[in-house]
């Protein structure tokens, strides 16, 4: 099978701003790419970049409320919770769906649902009332976003009536490139300032 | 934030930060690589037709932006967000310390607002005993510091990892390495439990979408997003500036915004938040949502024909990055709060005539501010306007109205040059240049030569010089400029030489006229340089001529889009300018587009040359390749420089108010030109020339430079 057009744009886009992109192909597929990076990667990432750090009392005593792996799934499809549920049970690792108000240390991974892409910027729209999706994406070393291939769109002006409509009441929705990142010190690219390390971006053929 | 009260004092501040090794480097390593990748990012863009659409877009909206704010709180209003609209900075403090009381609040998170920095925001809650945290990691650094940023869009950018670390030492209690990756970390870790413990989050918004009532927020780091998530209440400030009609409006700047400001091609996060959206904590489980609209002033510069459209800035920082002032001294040098070009001239609307006074005259007016803006701003014509309007509030200095009232009388000012000329004699010591300078006039002056008065001027020779043509198909007009009349009459007549080697070219140097006008302009000037636009448009009827050609690019740029803005109010001057500056062209842009001379028309030996862009011919004209086109089909080798389109320092009286910084600029110039390998120069402005061929007399080394003109006819063959 080829590659349309926008999934390879969005791909090469993503992938300059230091995004992992991945095509899978089911629901099933994305999950145990999920359950897999959470049991591959190190206990904290922030470990590797500074954990030995010293630290003032009170960000040491924050840090220290993270002990096990954990993913925060807030908004996933029941079924794929369920494929989700049985991969965690089975590796050890804890999955929640809420209370990430006490998980502001930090979590292993969030996991969303995109609800559209944007191919020009390789963006992923995360529609996020909910606030336990924004602090997931957040507050995880890793976000990693389910990405539908029918929801990529050329450039965000395609999104515009989508997005409107969204706006026609309270609403809170991202456009998310990449991950977190500063240059405010000499010009230097950090990633993982305040948000997610990383950005794994699963491209779901569903067409 | 620049606050000197003398113009001695800001010199002396201008000293010392030329001095900061570190922050030169920085901002020279910073300017180098924003110009690639800008144009990296920009690639298969049509850049100036997005950021024309930006200005449009913008004017629109400048134009109804009492009918946005009523809409924006309709919407807003509707979903839960209580609207506000502050008339003053200490409004919009007060009524945040009022929300935050009414709320029980102890501690704030503020993400990044050059609003709030405008207002001093967080002096005015602190002062009510609020803990105020910022969390954009560039603004946390420098209110650790105490300081103001130096860079609208790169807070820090002034200070070394080394710097940060002792900071971060000094904040945590605790030795930190010197090593950027782990210093963003320990940002983040320190940051977080304020994110947790705080009762409210204040944040600025780049957009404020008036048809849905919803703010968009650009940030790299993702602050933004916990500013606005964890916290129960919610406070955006935001000036009324940023208010729009439609999400399109939004989308449309964010395609151009983080490209023109780093090159990025968008940030990492825009959030779109419309109205009291879930939370946790909040009553109800709903945010307690603000947004306070900030005039200050913004109403009435909506209003105002001149300066509305410094409300177009989407504060993207790109006319700092360009400003080879800015690249020397840096942002507390050169900004009050808002910094770089649009810094000058918002710095008089916002913190007052005292803070822009001294700040205003620091401009060479080289206009790259202006090619790059995403806004489309003519602001180095504002720069000018603010500080004509500060001397005509002020009162203006005698040098310079005396200096306005001898350029604007023609016969007083030629006569003045040509006293000149016989008592420079015993200061030229038989030189071209100006020996044992007067010091009270030319007080630090001595890093380039100045050129002595030729002992001819152009307009004494013309009749002797003057091309008789019998069949005239093409009638043009010379302007000379004071520079080439008095100084260097040799570039004029090397040009007559070669627009004279066509035929049918009806030269005509009409005597009346006079200095061009922009000296004026510089010095703030602009009621003399009314009445000398109008002198020379007298003297030279626009309408017998096809052409008006000048050799000198500050002048053509200076008559062909200057002297239109002087007469706006004025329909019929309007008129007679516009038919004046259609008629203007320069040079070479003349003689390669219109004369089509080629290379059949010339032969020589090799020679390698390089080749300086006037600020004037290449921005302020627009014009790049006829010059480069015509020395190589002079059969000439030329050898690009680095920087060829940065300024070379002069600008007129800049260069006598701030010689520290020409003297810098002028530096980099002449290395850029060695480092070619050639010995000689072309250029099309004999102010250019004169700064440049002063720099090499000066350090003694043997360069020449020389008009395009002069290359080209030295090179013609004799017919
Ligand atoms: S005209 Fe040149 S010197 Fe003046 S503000 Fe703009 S870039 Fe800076
Ligand atoms: S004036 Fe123009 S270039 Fe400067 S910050 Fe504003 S929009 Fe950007």
């Amino acid at each position: 099978m080829t590659t349309p057009p926008l999934v390879e744009q969005l791909t090469q886009k993503a992938s300059l701003v230091s995004a992992v992109v991945r095509p899978v192909a089911s629901m099933d597929e994305a999950m145990a790419y999920v359950a897999d990076v959470c049991l591959g990667k190190e206990a904290c990432q922030i470990l590797a970049s500074g954990c030995d750090a010293p630290l003032s009392d009170t960000a040491e005593a924050l840090c220290q409320t993270k002990q096990e792996k954990i993913i925060c799934a807030p908004e996933m499809p029941a079924e794929a919770m369920a494929t989700l549920t049985a991969l965690c049970d089975e590796k050890g690792i804890s999955l929640i769906t809420s209370g990430m108000r006490s998980r502001l240390g930090g979590i292993d991974i969030g996991l969303t649902m995109a609800v559209a892409g944007i191919a020009e910027t390789g963006t992923v729209v995360v529609r996020s009332m909910s606030e336990e999706v924004r602090l997931a994406s957040m507050v995880a070393e890793i976000h990693i976003a389910v990405l539908p291939a029918s929801t990529i769109v050329a450039d965000s002006y395609a999104l515009e009536p989508q997005l409107v409509a969204w706006m026609g009441q309270p609403d809170y929705t991202a456009f998310v490139t990449g991950p977190s990142r500063t240059a405010d010190i000499e010009r230097v690219l950090a990633l993982g300032v305040h948000g997610p390390l990383e950005l794994h971006i699963l491209i779901l053929e569903d067409k | 934030m620049q606050d000197a009260t003398t113009l001695k004092a800001y010199r002396a501040q201008l000293r010392d930060a030329l001095d900061n090794d570190f922050q030169r480097q920085a901002l020279d390593k910073f300017a180098v690589a924003y110009r690639a990748s800008r144009a990296n990012a920009f690639a298969g863009i049509d850049a100036p037709e997005l950021i024309a659409e930006i200005a449009a877009a913008k004017d629109v909206a400048i134009d109804q932006l009492e009918e946005l704010f009523a809409e924006f709180k309709r919407h807003a209003e509707a979903a839960g967000t209580k609207v506000h609209l502050a008339a003053t900075a200490h409004e919009a403090n007060e009524i945040i310390a009022r929300i935050a009381k009414e709320n029980g609040v102890k501690t704030i998170v503020k993400s990044k607002s050059m609003t709030a920095e405008e207002t001093h925001l967080n002096d005015h809650l602190e002062g009510q005993g609020f803990e105020v945290t910022e969390t954009d990691l560039g603004e946390w650094i420098i209110q650790l510091r105490h300081e103001g940023p130096t860079h609208m869009v790169m807070p820090a950018i002034h200070l070394s990892r080394y710097q940060v670390a002792d900071l971060f030492s000094e904040v945590t209690n605790q030795k930190q390495e010197v090593d950027i990756q782990k210093l963003v970390k320990v940002a983040r870790r320190e940051l977080r439990p304020k994110f947790c413990q705080a009762d409210m989050g204040i944040s600025g918004a780049n957009f404020a979408i008036a048809a849905t009532g919803t703010i968009g927020i650009i940030t790299n780091e993702g602050n933004g997003r916990l500013t606005t998530t964890l916290p129960r209440v919610h406070v955006a400030l935001a000036g009324i500036d940023k208010l729009m009609p439609s999400l399109h409006d939004a989308l449309r700047i964010i395609r151009c915004l983080p490209k023109n400001a780093t090159g990025q091609a968008i940030t990492s996060y825009v959030t779109w938040v419309t109205g009291a959206v879930p939370c946790e904590v909040g009553p109800e489980g709903k945010k307690v949502k603000h947004v306070v609209f900030l005039d200050n002033g913004r109403m009435a510069m909506a209003k105002d024909p001149e300066f509305k459209q410094v409300l177009r800035c989407i504060r993207c920082g790109a006319c700092a990055n360009v400003c080879p002032i800015y690249r020397l001294v840096g942002g507390h040098k050169y900004g009050h709060v808002y910094i770089g070009a649009i810094g000058l001239v918002a710095t008089y609307f916002f913190h007052g005539r005292e803070k822009a006074k001294n700040l205003v005259q620091n401009c060479l007016n080289c206009g790259a501010c202006k090619a790059v803006c995403a806004a489309g701003i003519d602001l180095p014509t504002l720069i000018k306007e603010v500080h004509a309007r500060i001397q005509d509030e002020e009162g203006h200095p005698a040098y310079s109205t005396a200096v306005g009232q001898v350029l604007k009388n023609r016969t007083l000012f030629h006569t003045m040059l040509k006293s000149a000329r016989l008592l420079q004699k015993p200061i030229t010591g038989g030189t071209p240049y100006l020996r044992h300078l007067p010091m009270f006039l030319f007080k630090d002056q001595e890093f380039r030569a100045l050129p002595a008065i030729a002992d001819e001027a152009f307009r004494d020779r013309w009749e002797k010089i003057k091309p008789r043509v019998t069949d005239a198909k093409l009638k043009v007009a010379l302007f000379s400029g004071c520079v080439q009349d008095f100084i260097y009459p040799e570039q004029m007549e090397a040009a007559v030489t070669v627009m004279a080697s066509k035929k049918g070219v009806a030269m005509e140097f009409p005597k009346g006229q006079s200095c061009c006008g922009l000296p004026l302009l510089m010095m703030g000037e602009k009621k003399a340089g009314r009445e000398l636009a109008a002198h020379n448009m007298n003297a030279i009827d626009a309408q017998d001529f096809d052409y008006i050609v000048t050799m000198c690019a500050s002048c053509a740029s200076y008559l062909k889009h200057g002297y239109k803005r002087l007469f706006a109010d004025d329909p019929a001057m309007t008129y007679k300018a516009s038919q004046f500056a259609h008629r203007v062209i320069d040079f070479s842009s003349f003689v390669h587009d219109v004369l089509g001379i080629s290379e059949a028309d010339f032969a020589g030996p090799d020679k390698k040359v390089t080749y300086h862009a006037p600020c004037h011919l290449c921005r302020g004209m627009g014009v790049t390749e006829a010059p480069r086109a015509l020395l190589r089909e002079a059969g000439l080798d030329y050898l690009p420089a680095e920087e060829e389109d940065v300024c070379c320092g002069f600008g007129g009286s800049f260069s006598v108010k701030f010689p520290e910084l020409s003297k810098e600029l002028l530096g980099k110039k002449l290395a850029n030109l060695k480092a070619t390998g050639a010995t000689a120069m072309a250029t099309d402005c004999p102010g250019c020339i004169m700064q440049i061929r002063g720099g090499f007399e000066q350090e003694k080394t043997p360069f020449e430079v020389r008009h395009v003109a002069e290359y080209l006819a030295e090179r013609l063959k004799r017919k």
